[in-house]
């Protein structure tokens, strides 16, 4: 009846299995690019079976080992062709899935949408319909308070400005387009196409920077800080499970930042090994500790290790004074060693937490306390955050898989009304991030800007 | 009220107001089958153009095909009248090309006379309305200035800027519909005592000068198409016609010095006037306030007609006093010694705020009776002639007991056109754009026929010459598709080829050149925009899903729960048909959009229970 709808099903969090729901007429369709198995497409399969495979990404490499289920109209619970993807559980593998559905041309479902399709579509009965309603009203009202939330900081503001950029290159074109008997020159494509190019690439930009973009695709940075030698690389490697950083006894032997990622609890992290803080004794080193401060200043969080069979020293005391305003995990790492550590009584050290590189004591606590300060950072609650940005995201992609072909066109040497057509389209969408239309808005700068008025 | 005849004649159809929207709607509905009765208050100004002589331009020019595609007049008059026949934006593509044509005013006029009065079924009469006749809300009859009563089933009304018409010239006043036509001040009490929602509105025309007076010699020719593109797709190039040349001139820095220096005697600047004029269409004075960094701006000079050596100047709108206007026109190149022969004016005009429509046209809150044009706050003639047209079938079709059309945005610019009314109502003088239409790539007037033209014959109104004439087009076009989609050059099919941006249809080496210009063109224009459009059609079923889920007029916006407040307020102001109307509601959000329609399901599973 409609387009197609994904979402992800399971609650937010840490599963075993994460579930993605896709219903509507092109369900199998979608599965069928996107899905690869000995056993042929999706779509061939008999209904209400479950089928192991890969999802893979547009370039066919295999994002995640899953289960498939294919279900098919009228006997699900929309109704309509519904597949379903068991894969393997934390936040990104599942988003990632997701947003392969989307790519495929699935929509993101609204809140209580595959709901709505089941009452709409008579699967449901009447006494449920008032409770959807309720669902649904609170969900919007929930989102639309943080939506205004969030739409109040900067990144509206910068989807606004890329909006105005858009609107007047769009203003000129559909001025020219209009009216063609008043003396207004048209763009020239040398010009839109350089305008363009920057809109897109802030629009990129702004995909990559939006804090759901960011925890997705580079996921968040941990620099791991300490004097020489209270074993940062061990850490890390403890984090890591591999032998990447090379460990000894010498203190001063990580002179360089070394850098690695991790999936901890879902989120890919990256992990920053910095050279031990403490006065250079030599050029190299002093290099490697300058990287470390700013390795440190430039991290979403930060591990500050401490020695707990060592005494406090001055250089422990000078970075705990520098974390004061930074996200920081405190750890006393040698746990298993004889405690000389006594820490000054002006320093809360009760959430520090005391961990073994050696025998791995405390890290899966350690990891625990990562995934739950990385995940506090957001301005609203996670579930809004997510919602929010990843429709904003949602959005920014679509605005850009239209803007896109208008600069191949531009290129093409296309005539103007394809072109603006794309732009037109890609216009309107980022309008639906900051709730604005296109029509009026585009009137209003077409007559503020060119005198009009044969 | 005196003594109260009746006449004697009971029609089907009566239409209040002659001008582009009436003549449409009434020849529409005569030629559908209903006995029809038009009444003007002026036997000699039917179909009058009141402001520019030309009829088209962008977008315009769009609908005016559409209005010929359904079986309209609007295209064939101005083939017939015509002076000079332009196709505007022939730089960029098809779809934003848009025929224009000066006319000449006085044959433009009468030979629509001579139409509606010829035509089977309809009876035009001279006489102004002042009251309806409603009975149990239901339309009745209409009664005269001097006491008639004319009976009839359904009442159009399309009384333009008639209703409580306010001439400003200068500081003076003059009560009348246009230039020396008395205003219609009963019409307006009485649609407003009937419970209509009125607003005002202002627009302008520019002054008139002898040609004899003007020095074309320091201006630009502009001259029209060697090989004239007509607006209807019945019109066959048989007869020459000598087409006379517009011009262009230019205002000077002492345009901007008398505009300025006497401002405060424009009653738009004094505050005289309180209708909101047209952004697209500012008067003389306002351009010059408004862009004052520009030095000079456009002004084109039209001939009003063969035998009348009256000139338009367009561009040149004012209310300022005439002895000013004199000065300015004074100013401008060319016009140093200029007469003249009428001043330019303002006009305020009552107007009914369109979202008390229906797509139909008819209003929603009484039964049988239509508004179109100017009366529901659109300007140009097209866009009245479109509405006129709409409002003459339904009012027809509803005659007939048969189910009323609406037009719908991916179909037309008509359909664009009646659906920002109704969805957006308009708070100035509404004109149709190209950006305003969503599937601009496909709403083009090289294909206005193959849009509409079906439409037009199942109603009734496309007669067998215009069907015959459209069926063979139709069905040359798609042979000649169907052959290049399998006829080969190489490894490449001839449809593919004629893809690339460099190639034309003419150029193709099994071109079929027998075949008429339009056949080809449209040929070419098919194949070289299909893989632009691909994407619109899907987003057009979409959208046509969203259009067809109506709602019941019975609705009560009240007891739905859950909907916030603003959008149960526009919900119940504006009272939408489809949806599709709803979501397009400014100020009714998504998840309202989806409230309705559980709440929609969730009554009707109740009905049948």
């Amino acid at each position: 009846m409609e387009d197609t709808i994904a979402a992800i099903s399971t609650p937010i969090g840490e599963g075993g299995i994460a579930i993605i729901r896709i219903s509507g007429a092109r369900a199998l369709a979608i599965a069928d690019t996107m899905f690869v198995s000995t056993k042929g497409l999706p779509s061939a399969y008999r209904s209400h079976t479950i089928h192991f495979g890969r999802v893979i990404n547009e370039s066919r490499q295999p994002l995640d080992e899953v289960l498939l289920t294919v279900l098919r109209h009228p006997y699900t619970y929309t109704t309509e062709d519904t597949v379903e993807i068991n894969c393997h559980g934390g936040r990104q593998i599942a988003r990632t899935v997701l947003a392969e559905c989307l790519q495929r041309g699935a929509r993101l479902a609204e809140p209580g949408e595959f709901t709505k399709r089941a009452f709409l579509n008579g699967r449901i009965d009447l006494t449920q319909a008032e409770a959807v309603m309720d669902v649904i009203s609170a969900k919007t009202d929930r989102a639309h308070m943080a939506a205004e939330q969030a739409l109040e900081g900067s990144l509206s503001r910068k989807v606004e400005k890329l909006r105005q950029q858009l609107l007047s290159i769009l203003a000129h074109v559909e001025a020219h387009i209009d009216f063609p008997e008043e003396d207004i020159s048209p763009a020239i494509s040398g010009e839109l196409e350089i305008e363009l190019t920057s809109i897109i690439a802030s629009l990129e930009q702004l995909l990559s920077t939006s804090k759901e973009g960011k925890i997705l695709r580079e996921g968040i940075s941990v620099a791991i800080v300490g004097r020489p030698n209270v074993g940062k690389s061990s850490l890390m490697n403890a984090l890591l499970g591999t032998e990447r950083s090379i460990v000894t006894a010498t203190p001063g032997t990580t002179r360089d930042t070394i850098e690695e990622s991790a999936n901890i609890r879902g989120i890919p992290v990256k992990f920053i090994d910095t050279a031990g803080i403490r006065k250079a004794r030599g050029k190299a080193e002093e290099i490697g500790i300058n990287k470390s401060h700013n390795a440190f200043i430039e991290s979403d969080l930060c591990i500050h290790v401490l020695d707990i069979s060592r005494l406090f020293s001055k250089t422990d005391f000078n970075l705990l004074k520098r974390f004061d305003k930074k996200n920081v995990i405190r750890v006393l790492n040698k746990y298993d060693l004889p405690h000389k550590l006594i820490l000054p009584t002006n320093i809360q050290h009760i959430d520090a937490l005391k961990i073994s590189t050696m025998t791995g004591y405390g890290i899966e606590v350690l990891k625990d306390r990562i995934e739950k300060i990385s995940l506090n950072n957001s301005p609203v609650s996670f579930d809004f955050e997510v919602l929010i940005n990843e429709r904003h995201s949602e959005a920014l992609q679509r605005a850009i898989k239209e803007l896109k072909p208008a600069l191949a066109y531009i290129q093409k040497n296309a005539s103007i009304e394809v072109i603006s057509q794309k732009i037109r389209i890609g216009f309107s969408i980022i309008g639906e991030i900051v709730g604005k239309t296109t029509t009026e808005d585009l009137m209003e700068k077409i007559f503020s800007k060119f005198c009009i008025g044969k | 009220m005196i003594t109260l005849l009746i006449y004697p004649k009971k029609y089907h159809v009566i239409v209040v107001g002659a001008g582009h929207a009436g003549t449409e709607a009434a020849l529409a509905s005569a030629r559908i089958g209903c006995s029809t009765l038009l009444l003007t208050s002026n036997l000699d100004t039917i179909a009058q153009m009141s402001c520019n002589p030309a009829i088209g331009g962008q977008s315009k020019g769009q609908i005016a095909r559409e209005i010929d595609a359904l079986g309209g007049e609007m295209g064939l008059n101005t083939d017939k009248t015509g002076i000079q026949f332009r196709m505007l934006n022939t730089k960029n593509g098809p779809a934003v090309r848009a025929p224009r044509a000066q006319c000449d005013k006085k044959a433009y006029q009468l030979r629509m006379k001579l139409i509606v009065e010829s035509q089977y079924l309809l009876d035009v009469k001279q006489a102004m309305i002042e009251e309806l006749v409603i009975e149990t809300g239901k339309v009745r009859g209409v009664i005269t200035s001097i006491g008639m009563r004319y009976d009839a089933d359904a009442i159009i009304i399309t009384t333009g800027t008639f209703l409580r018409g306010l001439i400003h010239i200068g500081e003076s006043k003059i009560e009348a519909g246009r230039s020396a036509e008395p205003a219609s001040i009963g019409m307006s009490v009485n649609l407003k005592k009937l419970g209509f929602e009125l607003g005002r509105l202002k627009t302008g025309t520019p002054p008139r000068l002898n040609r004899r007076s003007i020095d074309f010699s320091k201006m630009d020719i502009q001259i029209g198409d060697k090989k004239p593109s007509y607006f209807s797709f019945r019109t066959t190039p048989m007869f020459h016609v000598e087409q006379l040349p517009c011009y262009i001139t230019y205002t000077t820095e002492k345009t901007k010095t008398i505009i300025t220096k006497n401002l405060h005697r424009s009653p738009l600047y004094s505050g005289n006037i309180q209708g909101i004029g047209p952004r697209y269409c500012p008067s003389i004075e306002d351009k010059i306030v408004k862009f004052a960094e520009k030095e000079r701006h456009q002004i084109f000079l039209e001939p009003e007609g063969r035998l009348t050596d009256e000139f338009y100047l367009n561009g040149a709108s004012s209310s300022l006093p005439e002895d000013i206007q004199l000065d300015v026109v004074h100013s401008i190149i060319g016009l140093e010694n200029a007469e003249i022969m009428r001043p330019a004016y303002a006009i305020e005009y009552d107007y009914s705020l369109p979202h008390q429509l229906h797509a139909t046209l008819e209003t929603k809150l009484i039964e049988g009776l239509y508004f179109a044009g100017q009366l529901n706050g659109t300007s140009g003639y097209e866009e009245a002639g479109a509405q006129g047209i709409v409002a003459g079938i339904n009012a027809a079709l509803k005659i007939k007991s048969k189910k009323q059309i609406k037009f719908t945005r991916a179909d037309s610019y008509i359909g664009v056109l009646i659906d920002d009314l109704i969805t957006k109502s308009t708070e100035e003088p509404y004109r149709m754009f190209t950006s305003r239409a969503e599937y601009r790539l496909q709403l083009r007037q090289d294909n206005a026929d193959l849009r509409l033209t079906k439409i037009g014959r199942e109603v009734g109104l496309v007669n067998d010459t215009q069907w015959n004439l459209f069926s063979k087009r139709k069905q040359l076009i798609a042979e000649e598709t169907a052959r290049l989609l399998h006829l080969r050059e190489d490894s490449l099919t001839y449809s593919e080829l004629l893809r690339r941006p460099e190639v034309s249809y003419q150029s193709l080496p099994k071109a079929n050149l027998s075949l008429p210009i339009d056949v080809q063109e449209q040929v070419e224009i098919q194949i070289k925009y299909a893989g632009y459009i691909s994407r619109d059609l899907e987003q057009i079923q979409r959208f046509t899903q969203l259009e067809e889920k109506q709602i019941p007029s019975w609705i009560d916006y009240e007891k739905i729960p859950s909907l916030r407040f603003e959008s149960r307020q526009k919900l119940i102001r504006y009272r939408p048909d489809s949806i599709g109307q709803a979501s397009r509601i400014s100020g009714v959000t998504p998840s309202d959009v989806t409230l309705l329609l559980i709440w929609l399901k969730k009554a009707e599973t109740n009905q049948d229970l």
